[in-house]
């Protein structure tokens, strides 16, 4: 067998498992390690019942700026939302990865053309560069940024263009291109729950939490 | 009528109630060890940190959001004033201290210990520049209410004895003498005598027995005693049984401001044991912002239990009594628009119950650009506007809420926190603006339809 073959394998099995059981429980550990906190109890007489439903509505309506806010932030709102969704096409959408998420867990989906993969993939990268761009110039961002900010886009920039790579057979054997793009996906994943990427969970949880105190009160959330 | 304590005098003939501009100044109180000051900072800062405020501390993605709706960056373009950069220090011991990776981040050293110098150095981002007004808790992308965070790092500042001088010295005064700004119980007492003589108005102080406990915020007290009158004519015209009590009126609570947990419960529990005391059915706040997020939604978890008694604004009150038919109301002919507090729309809730009222006074309502949960401050609230260092940076943000107020083209400004009016009546002064803030309950109390008796 050849190395090529070995480092496929070897990003195929142990190292997608160990990636997984990092995630699981990274992400677990971190929701326990904060939901566990005092939560004391609010005494004040509520001017709305049965908040949290209306809590549970702030993870959608949060999704979008208000109209006051957008002159000022619908922009650089928009290229994010673009990434996100580029991303969300190529990650749900390329039959391989169908593939590898029904082997995990049995659920399956129609795959969409590779062309539209292709093209998700380049607005994702490209929007990826834009925000370095924004964040490596804006004076707001340079002073809040850290290394989890610029590490979380290196690594999830990587597998993307690892990705492309691959499958357009560019800079090198196949099997060394999957297996450098599996590799850094699952670097991705692994890395996931420590860091500011957590959000792809916690936004659930902040916004949900916010919508209620505010809800409880009957102020806007 | 000045207070009695010399070592903080106050500063009574300026359109902003505070001490005298201090000179030296104290920012930082007490004489400790640099170790012993960090340590309080950071055990005041964990004391009421609880899952909500970690969930926070885990969230945020540094997308810069928040600076984009923040007074202090829109009008200074200095990214130190981003909502969520004033929190740095306490967010870098959080997750080096009590995060769920703690222990990592100390053993490979990637937070460093958070210094003394770097809480003085932040001690003008957590005051100065932050009125608690949760702007940018409506456009955080996480629903992280930094707000509340900046609440909890006074609580930090506070015990580390870090908090400016003016804040400091009202918080002394109000444990000295029972009020933060010269309001003392004696002078309240003077006060009603003197309103009675001159108005012609019954002011009920001390009854024993009352289905409605009347508290007042120190800044009417000293600056605006018209208020003192207004209520007791709407509280006669609506048949109230009613009373001040001076064990228990102040409803400001600069403790709050400050960060000093012990003084806001103390403060707070006055008012609670005086309603019960009179077996009050409804507690009526004043017109002041921090006073209803002090007592209507912090008041009952100080105190332990659910409050035996109604807490209402003012507004609510006076909407209240319109729509019972207890009110009547001779109509304002002219325009008007609203401002909303901070800490009564945004992050109380009440957003209505002045809009009612507006509404049954018959105003041309002239909604500004943004409004409601969505409003800028005034730029005083959150303790700002005692602090004379900040001034020059108040007038600054002060000229946005200038800007709305002529955009909306209304000949009348009316808001209903006191705190937010004495902040328009200094910024009247300085820009020589044709307008300020009047009290919507004035405005009431004015238009009372007279008695036909």
């Amino acid at each position: 067998m050849s190395t090529e073959a070995d480092l496929l394998d070897f990003a195929r099995g142990p190292a997608l498992e160990a990636a997984l059981v990092i995630l699981v429980f990274g992400m677990f550990w971190r929701l326990v390690a904060v939901l566990a906190l005092r939560r004391s109890r609010d005494l004040s007489e509520p001017r709305v019942r049965h908040a949290w439903l209306w809590g549970v509505r702030t993870i959608f309506t949060r999704m979008w700026p208000r109209r006051e806010f957008r002159p000022r932030i619908l922009h650089w709102e928009a290229v994010s939302y673009l990434f996100h969704f580029a991303l969300a096409v190529v990650i749900v959408g390329l039959v391989p990865h169908i593939l590898l998420i029904r082997d995990i867990t049995g659920l399956s989906w129609p795959g969409l053309p590779t062309g539209v993969i292709t093209f998700a993939a380049g607005v994702a990268l490209i929007s990826l560069l834009a925000l370095l761009a924004h964040r490596a110039t804006h004076p707001v961002l340079r002073r809040i940024s850290n290394f989890d900010d610029y590490f979380s886009w290196l690594l999830v920039f990587a597998p993307l263009l690892t990705g492309l790579m691959a499958y357009y057979h560019l800079g090198g054997p196949y099997e060394d291109l999957l297996a450098v793009h599996m590799l850094s996906a699952e670097l991705l994943l692994a890395w996931l729950p420590f860091s500011k990427l957590a959000h792809t969970v916690l936004f659930l949880f902040s916004r949900g939490v916010t919508g209620t105190i505010y809800s409880r009160r009957g102020a806007q959330t | 009528m000045t207070g009695t304590d010399t070592q903080f005098p106050l500063e009574l003939n300026q359109p902003r109630l505070s001490i005298q501009k201090p000179e030296p100044r104290y920012d930082k109180q007490g004489e400790m060890a640099d170790t012993e000051r960090l340590d309080r900072a950071m055990r005041g800062f964990i004391k009421d940190f609880g899952a909500t405020a970690a969930l926070y501390m885990e969230s945020c993605v540094h997308c810069g959001q928040c600076a984009e709706v923040c007074q202090y960056y829109v009008q200074t373009g200095d990214p130190r004033y981003t909502p969520i950069w004033k929190l740095e220090p306490f967010k870098q011991a959080y997750k080096r201290e009590m995060g769920p990776f703690a222990p990592f981040f100390r053993l490979f050293h990637l937070k460093r210990r958070v210094t003394v110098q770097e809480l003085e150095d932040w001690q003008d981002l957590i005051y100065d520049s932050c009125t608690q007004c949760g702007r940018c808790t409506m456009v955080c992308p996480m629903g992280i209410d930094i707000a509340s965070l900046v609440g909890l790092a006074r609580h930090g500042m506070a015990a580390a004895g870090l908090v400016p001088h003016e804040l400091w010295a009202t918080v002394e005064r109000a444990k000295r003498e029972g009020s933060p700004l010269g309001a003392t119980p004696a002078v309240l007492k003077d006060r009603i005598a003197w309103l009675e003589d001159e108005h012609g108005v019954e002011i009920p102080l001390d009854r024993s027995q009352a289905d409605v406990l009347m508290t007042i915020s120190s800044i009417e007290v000293m600056k605006y005693p018209r208020s003192i009158v207004a209520l007791a004519r709407i509280m006669k015209r609506m048949g109230a049984s009613w009373t001040f009590r001076s064990d228990g009126y102040e409803a400001t609570n600069f403790s709050m401001f400050a960060g000093d947990q012990q003084g806001q419960r103390e403060a707070s529990l006055k008012l609670i044991e005086a309603a019960i005391a009179v077996g009050a059915k409804t507690l009526i706040l004043p017109e002041c912002g921090h006073a209803y997020q002090a007592l209507r939604w912090q008041g009952a978890n100080l105190y332990g239990k659910p409050l035996p008694f109604r807490v209402l604004q003012i507004a609510e009150y006076l909407a209240e009594g319109i729509r019972q038919g207890k009110l009547q109301l001779q109509p304002v002919q002219k325009s008007a628009t609203f401002h909303d507090p901070c800490q009564i729309v945004r992050r109380g809730g009440a957003t209505e119950a002045p809009r009612e009222v507006l509404r049954a006074l018959g105003v041309d309502l002239r909604e500004m650009d943004a409004q409601g949960a969505y409003n800028w401050c005034c730029g005083g609230g959150g303790g700002v506007v005692t602090i004379h260092r900040a001034d020059p940076l108040r007038y600054k943000t002060y000229q946005i809420k200038m800007q709305q107020v002529e955009d909306t083209g209304a000949e009348m400004l009316v808001s209903t926190c006191s705190n937010c009016r004495q902040t328009f009546d200094d910024g009247q002064a300085h820009f020589h603006w044709d307008k300020t803030a009047q009290s919507l309950l004035e405005l009431v109390a004015d238009h009372l339809v007279t008695e036909q008796e």
